[in-house]
């Protein structure tokens, strides 16, 4: 499959040497080339965690049942969280950022292009080492946020949880500096006229990222080393047999582990920004507003950590302080919610696989962030926190946000990066078995999860409709996995089929479709002068430019 | 550019030291902590050493001055000062550390010196990739590739040694000086 994908994508692209196409692909610097590196990684560790998921939901499909022992389960659920948060989100979020901030800014390549394909090996040889735990002895057991004592030697023997420290540490380095990279290109390499007042809104949202990335994962990598020196020196910090400290854990990663949820979510916001304006043919409304709710995100994002440690005893005051802020950072998210509503209102609306996403994210989204307001209400936080409430709220964001938006994504800049069009027939069953599958997995979880089923064990009793709640849940999780076969097979077919002549399939605004359909390798030869935010749509319509 | 990217840099180091400076304080209270950092630590000689480190950032100053000017000898002279001070305050570090595990302090011993060892560790890593960094410096500047004074090689290299000078203040003043302040 990647073999085919490399190889297809290689016709497109000035190559000197046919017989260099490996070496190629490692010692490329293009930020292209990278982007779809990182999209290609992503996919393969799609695959793995997606797997571990299935095995995970097969597990628990009856009562009672005894396919994988405990000790297995422990390691699925922690290595299916670790993947799809630091090896599938990110950086298949970070790639897309990574391709099109320098189209969409008019410019010819990253600010530091050695820095960025440093960022991706990092990432990806720190996902491998990660994945080298189950030849080392066992791969980390305790959970992807991996909470002390459990992480500590005494409790989880195996050399796994080493392999999350060191891998999650390249991977947070990689990040960090990817993001200084985005912001440096995004401040320094605009072209002419674009301000940050016409900046496109993904590249808004991946400047804001950027901030979030280096402000909140050095917290991780204290963190982290500090746990690789408790379990390799036998240092104190999080060792609470020796005096150490299991809340200061929860801290650190928090104040990591909120901004994280953000860093996923915005670029998905930049996504949607674009695909509403396309697809309804309209300007985004309340331009400044998105942007700026943004930035009201980055900052709160900081502010409301605690709220994932309510059940820690932190006393009334912290409670209250945390709960309050959680609610807050409901606001500008919800700002957004109606600017993309408002967007579409009155709009000439195309119904393509990419905009349907778009369009269920909004509903999907809401309902995973009510839930989530529903968890700032810390009485309520103390009845579900670590059940299976959680599990649905944490899908219905992360999917139905960020990976929604992935898939938008992808059916909307896949004519952009490849010059051929996904086949909407197999786009729209692969949307509907996907979103059928979603909610019927995730939905009924929260049942599952007011009924009292705790999230993290590996079965459970036949209680009266447990058993028919997880079969359902189950079949649900299968449903997505044949969406997923039906989503790989458009893409190897997409791949080997024709390419389109048309640049522009979509009558887009930016300036990433003024560059050919793949772009060729110095993205443009001349970028005309910017004058408002949809400066593509400018040049198509001159005698109805924008103005501002 | 480059000096946006080291100044978005120290960014991010500055929020890795604020965990590890808010982990040490974490553990004031925890067990022996504030007797053993009280009887093993020496404010004076570490002190010296923070004077030697804080010079080198008055040295490096020096060479960006003498790089404006395109005075090259004297840029070459005042990073050899900034690479020789730093060396020391590095060895001064290690001799700390060498006193201190033949007093049977060491990072698996207690609190104290766990956080001890890492915090100041992380400090004197930094330290030593900026001497890496700055005999590369020097080395460019031997052999006159850094004339341009227009070059940005300098000022950038300049943030981060800077940074990592100020870090020490606050490191220091953390673990030698808060002892006599509470």
């Amino acid at each position: 499959m990647k073999a085919i994908l490399l190889d297809n994508i290689e016709h497109d692209l000035p190559v000197a040497h046919k017989d260099r196409v490996l070496l190629r692909w490692l010692s490329t610097v293009d930020h292209k080339e990278l982007g779809i590196l990182y999209l290609l990684a992503a996919l393969l560790f799609f695959i793995i965690g997606g797997t571990e998921a299935l095995l995970m939901r097969t597990q628990l499909a009856v009562a009672n049942n005894h396919l994988l022992g405990p000790e297995a389960y422990n390691q699925l659920f922690t290595m299916h969280g670790v993947t799809m948060i630091f090896f599938v989100m990110m950086p298949a979020l970070l790639g897309l950022t990574v391709y099109l901030t320098p189209l969409m800014i008019g410019a010819n390549e990253m600010a530091f292009p050695r820095v960025n394909a440093f960022s991706f090996w990092m990432t990806f040889f720190g996902g491998l080492l990660l994945y080298f735990s189950f030849a080392a002895g066992g791969a980390p057991n305790a959970g992807w946020f991996n909470y002390a004592p459990l992480n500590q030697s005494q409790y989880s023997t195996s050399p796994g949880i080493n392999y999350y420290a060191m891998g999650l540490l390249l991977g947070g380095i990689g990040s960090v500096t990817t993001g200084i990279n985005i912001v440096v290109t995004i401040l320094k390499l605009r072209v002419k006229g674009m301000t940050l007042k016409r900046l496109p809104l993904f590249v808004w949202m991946a400047l804001v990222n950027g901030f979030l990335i280096i402000a909140a994962l050095p917290s991780l990598n204290a963190a982290l080393s500090m746990l690789l020196l408790d379990r390799l020196l036998d240092a104190h910090f999080f060792n609470t047999t020796s005096g150490g400290s299991a809340l200061l854990w929860q801290h650190l990663f928090w104040m990591f582990g909120h901004p994280e949820v953000y860093i996923l979510i915005l670029p998905a916001f930049g996504i949607y920004s674009e695909v509403f304006q396309v697809f309804s043919q309209k300007k985004i409304f309340g331009y400044a507003f998105v942007a700026a709710s943004s930035v009201a995100i980055g900052l709160l994002s900081f502010g409301v950590w605690a709220h994932h440690m309510f059940a820690a005893g932190l006393g009334n005051t912290m409670n209250s302080f945390f709960g309050a802020s959680s609610m807050l950072i409901g606001i500008p998210t919800g700002i957004k919610i109606f600017n993309w509503i408002a967007t579409m209102y009155g709009g000439r609306i195309r119904l393509t696989t990419s905009m349907l996403f778009a369009v269920a994210f909004l509903i999907e989204f809401t309902i995973g962030g009510l839930t989530g307001i529903a968890f700032s209400i810390v009485p309520i936080d103390w009845q579900l926190t670590d059940s299976y409430y959680v599990v649905a709220h944490l899908h219905y964001v992360i999917l139905g946000g960020s990976l929604f938006g992935l898939f938008s994504a992808l059916f909307y800049w896949f004519p952009k990066i490849s010059g051929r069009m996904l086949n909407e027939k197999l786009g729209k069953w692969f949307f509907w078995l996907f979103v059928a599958g979603f909610n019927l997995t995730f939905f009924l979880q929260h049942f599952l999860g007011l009924m009292g089923m705790p999230r993290r064990v590996y079965t459970y009793q036949n209680i009266p409709y447990y058993t028919l709640l997880n079969l359902l849940s189950t079949a649900g999780a299968y449903l997505m996995a044949a969406a997923v076969m039906v989503l790989l097979y458009n893409i190897y077919k997409t791949v080997k089929g024709e390419k389109i002549k048309n640049k522009d399939p979509w009558n887009a605004f930016t300036l990433e479709w003024y560059a050919d359909s793949p772009p060729c390798q110095k993205n443009f030869e001349n970028v005309p002068v910017v004058t408002s935010r949809r400066p593509f749509y400018d040049l198509k319509n001159l005698e109805k430019r924008d103005v501002d | 550019m480059n000096r946006l990217m080291m100044k978005l840099t120290i960014g991010s180091e500055a929020v890795f030291f604020i965990c590890l400076i808010v982990s040490y304080l974490f553990f004031w209270k925890s067990g022996n902590f504030q007797q053993e950092a009280a009887a093993h630590l020496h404010i004076k000689t570490t002190g010296l050493f923070t004077v030697l480190l804080l010079g080198s950032s008055f040295t490096f100053w020096r060479a960006e001055k003498a790089h404006s000017q395109q005075n090259n000898k004297g840029m070459k002279g005042w990073l050899i000062a900034t690479i020789l001070l730093g060396g020391i305050f590095l060895a001064g570090q290690g001799r700390e550390y060498y006193n201190l595990i033949n007093e049977n302090v060491w990072i698996s011993k207690s609190e104290f010196g766990s956080s001890f060892y890492t915090l100041t560790g992380f400090h004197g890593l930094h330290v030593f990739i900026g001497l890496i960094v700055l005999l590369i410096v020097l080395l460019l500047t031997m052999n006159g590739y850094l004339r341009d004074k227009g070059s940005t090689v300098v000022s950038t290299v300049g943030i981060y040694w800077h940074f990592v000078d100020a870090v020490w203040i606050f490191v220091f003043t953390t673990v030698y000086v808060l002892p006599y302040l509470l």
